[in-house]
């Protein structure tokens, strides 16, 4: 008799059960797309950082740089090149034609001693341990007036900007610029670090006995026309390349470097011998993140320890601002239509118990209890949430196929941790660099700082794919029978104070 | 079967006080059928109320087969309502969603009573009122007479020991009205039921053996025909 009698009630009062349920069905699938948008989110800003920091790294420790000229790097700091007057050579008009090459860490960021990564090792909870030497070569070639020509012992001090490459004239002076990421990879450690998200392009990867050799970023060496067998000139020295890699991410992505040496030609050729700036680090499940994280700060007080969630709120560009929309605006749209689409049920609910005042007068005048004429108003709200919540479903999942079909592509890049640098957007190299004279020094700056490493430059395009997962289709649809089940206490809590005499009430 | 003794009902309305039933005793046999007449607003209904355990007297108090049905509680009421007490209402009261059938069934569920002896007994109420035919017609499918009878099926199927109908026949034309006497009549008859039948119609109250007169919240004895 109950779900005859709540099938036939339901049925028969179906333009008030369709409004309900469609108001619920609204709020469930706007709480479906709000959580699988913002999951497609997530996913996506992990992807950014997969491209950067690899797969199935949980934590990464870097060393932030101590200071300009800090570090063990010393020597004016990265991208500065020092001319003496003895450099180069002098050519009959009075200029004189110098190449040089630096290698030096990354910007921003700091060396510190291998001796870290076994202290990680021995660490409880981690599984898996990597470290890598992330440098940047710039190479010089130009010419500059002869340095008596500026002024008498003079000195010249060039300051490239951290842009991929410049090229620039100040006065006389015509020079080249080149720029080129170099990472120091340990070729037996694969498990974790930015070479788990790159595939071999061409030739072969990285050797445990290999000394002296390059992989390229196939990007990057497509670019300067590169290919395996020829070389590569890094720290002033010519590498062959034996291989190019492509990063799994997706079509077009550069992988985190131009080019990856071994870890020991890395720090043979930067000097820094024994040294390393990023360890990434894997643990052994999710919920030993954070303390995992802890304990690596504690034996490394001047390391910057980072989780995937401290970075993925480092992950830029239009991730970001969705991120933001979906956590914020979505959250809340989701919160007022779910509360009104509530109300509506509990509105409807109530005035259904109303209209029915001497119906269930009649059924308690023939002997039905409280709790069963309460437990059939009840049941067909709670029925009524069921339909309205497997209606969002559908809706839910409709909307989520469309999103999804949409293609809507994020971009995103990933600044964090020292590993990668940069202004937001790149943007076009500044021209050559402003020419500074002063106490018989030329500085020649750029104009402003931007992007280093690649990862930054080219930001990473994703297109959001949005998940449903079946836990929140169950949640879903449990909070829409929560709001059948709220609408049947208003309405059972009616009546059940409705008295039996109702029944006699002969007002038609 | 009922004693009522010095039952007054008072309702409360704002500042006025109505006095509904003033001090009303009666006695009534098992198998009698009682006819109530009165005008409007005499406190015929309020004294039906006060039988069918719908409500309680202010004072008074109202015994049913030994038990005073003033001093029962909400549950005790539920239940002396489920088994005992068939109710007929002016305004027949069927559940509009539900057929025929099931509206007789309605009456069974408190009882607990299993799906397939609920059905068949339901279908022999309706059989018993010349509806067998009608089960699954919904209660708008039918003619005010036709719903009176469901309405009467549903309130003996349960087999109860009173049956209190308050203006059964108050919606219905005269040709209708007398059919449903008759039924009632017959029921009484083969069945043996106490039954109460309020009604502002003398026409009707006459078929009754024994009729009283409420006024003004006051009872009184008419003679017999
Ligand atoms: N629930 C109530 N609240 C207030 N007054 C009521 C209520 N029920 C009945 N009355 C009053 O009690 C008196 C008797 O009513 P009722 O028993 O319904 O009369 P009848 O059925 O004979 O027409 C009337 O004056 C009526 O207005
Ligand atoms: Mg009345």
């Amino acid at each position: 008799m109950f779900f005859t009698y709540l099938r036939r009630e339901l049925r028969n009062r179906r333009k008030q059960t369709v409004v309900v349920a469609i108001g619920l069905a609204v709020a469930i699938a706007l709480v479906i797309v709000v959580n699988a948008v913002s999951t497609g989110v997530k996913d996506a800003q992990s992807e950014v950082l997969e491209s950067v920091y690899g797969v199935g790294t949980d934590v990464t420790v870097t060393q932030p740089a101590a200071g300009p000229g800090g570090g063990p790097g010393e020597g004016g700091g990265p991208g500065r090149f020092d001319f003496g007057e003895d450099d180069g050579e002098a050519s009959a008009d009075g200029m004189r034609s110098l190449t040089q090459d630096r290698l030096d860490p990354v910007m921003g960021s700091a060396t510190f001693d291998s001796s870290a990564l076994d202290t990680i090792t021995d660490l409880e909870h981690v599984s898996g341990v990597a470290a890598t030497l992330a440098l940047q070569n710039m190479s010089f070639s130009g010419e500059l007036p002869d340095f008596e020509a500026l002024q008498e012992g003079g000195r010249v001090t060039l300051r490239a900007g951290p842009d991929s490459s410049g090229e620039a004239s100040t006065g006389d002076s015509s020079f080249e610029i080149e720029q080129l990421t170099v990472t120091g990879v340990d070729p037996g450690a694969a498990a974790v670090g930015p070479l788990t998200t790159a595939e071999l392009a061409d030739g072969r990867t990285l050797e445990a006995d290999d000394e002296d050799v390059a992989v390229l970023d196939a990007t990057y060496a497509e670019q300067q026309e590169l290919a395996v067998g020829d070389t590569v000139t890094v720290g002033g020295e010519e590498l062959e390349i034996v291989g190019t890699v492509t990063s799994t991410t997706g079509d077009g992505v550069a992988t985190a470097a131009d080019a990856y040496v071994p870890l020991a030609t890395a720090q043979r050729l930067a000097d820094l011998d024994g040294q390393v700036s990023d360890v990434y680090v894997q643990v052994d499940s999710a919920e030993n993140v954070d303390a995992v994280a802890g304990a690596i700060e504690d034996v490394l007080p001047d390391a910057s320890v980072s989780t995937q969630a401290d970075l993925a709120e480092n992950v830029t560009g239009t991730l970001s601002t969705a991120s933001d929309l979906v956590g914020t605006l979505g959250t809340w749209l989701g919160a007022i239509v779910l509360a009104a689409a509530f109300g509506l049920a509990i509105l409807f609910t109530v005035s259904g118990v109303n209209r029915r005042t001497r119906e269930l007068g009649t059924l308690k005048a023939l002997g039905w209890s409280r709790g069963r004429v309460v437990g059939q108003v009840a049941g067909e709200s709670v029925v009524q949430g069921l339909v309205g919540g497997v209606a969002g479903v559908a809706l839910g999942a409709l909307a989520v196929w469309a999103v999804n079909l949409a293609g809507i592509t994020l971009s995103g890049g990933a600044s964090a941790g020292g590993f990668v640098l940069g202004g937001p957007g790149g943007g076009p190299p500044p021209e050559g660099g402003a020419a500074v004279q002063d106490a018989g020094a030329a500085t020649f700056g750029a104009a402003r700082p931007v992007g280093v490493a690649d990862a930054a430059n080219d930001a990473v395009d994703i297109v959001l794919q949005a998940p449903v997962s079946p836990w929140i289709v169950l949640a879903a649809v449990g909070l829409a029978v929560l709001g059948g089940l709220l609408a049947g206490v208003f309405g059972g809590r009616r009546a059940a104070r409705l008295r039996p005499v109702e029944a006699l009430r002969s007002l038609a | 079967m009922y004693q009522i003794d010095d039952v007054t009902k008072t309702y409360q309305q704002g500042r006025r006080v109505v006095r509904a039933l003033r001090g009303v005793s009666l006695t009534i046999g098992a198998g009698e059928l009682v006819a109530v007449q009165g005008p409007t607003g005499g406190g015929k209904s309020t004294l039906l109320q006060m039988l069918g355990g719908l409500d309680r007297p202010t004072s008074g108090t109202v015994t049913l087969d030994g038990a005073d049905l003033a001093g029962m509680t909400d549950a005790q009421l539920t239940a002396a309502r489920a088994g005992t007490i068939g109710f007929v209402f002016q305004t027949f009261n069927l559940i509009p969603t539900l057929t025929a059938l099931e509206n007789v069934e309605t009456a069974l569920v408190p009882a607990k009573v299993a799906r397939q002896t609920r059905t068949s007994r339901a279908q022999a109420a309706l059989d018993a009122v010349g509806l067998g035919d009608r089960g699954d017609h919904l209660p708008g499918e039918l003619s005010g007479g036709q719903q009176q009878r469901v309405a009467i099926a549903r309130a003996l199927v349960k087999n109860p020991k009173v049956l209190l109908a308050d203006e059964p026949t108050g919606n219905l034309d005269e040709e209708t009205r007398d059919e449903i006497v008759d039924l009632i009549e017959g029921l009484w008859k083969d069945q043996g039921l106490t039954i109460v039948l309020v009604t502002h119609d003398s026409v009707v109250a006459r078929r009754a053996p024994r009729r009283l007169r409420i006024a003004k919240g006051t009872l009184k004895e008419l003679p017999s025909p």
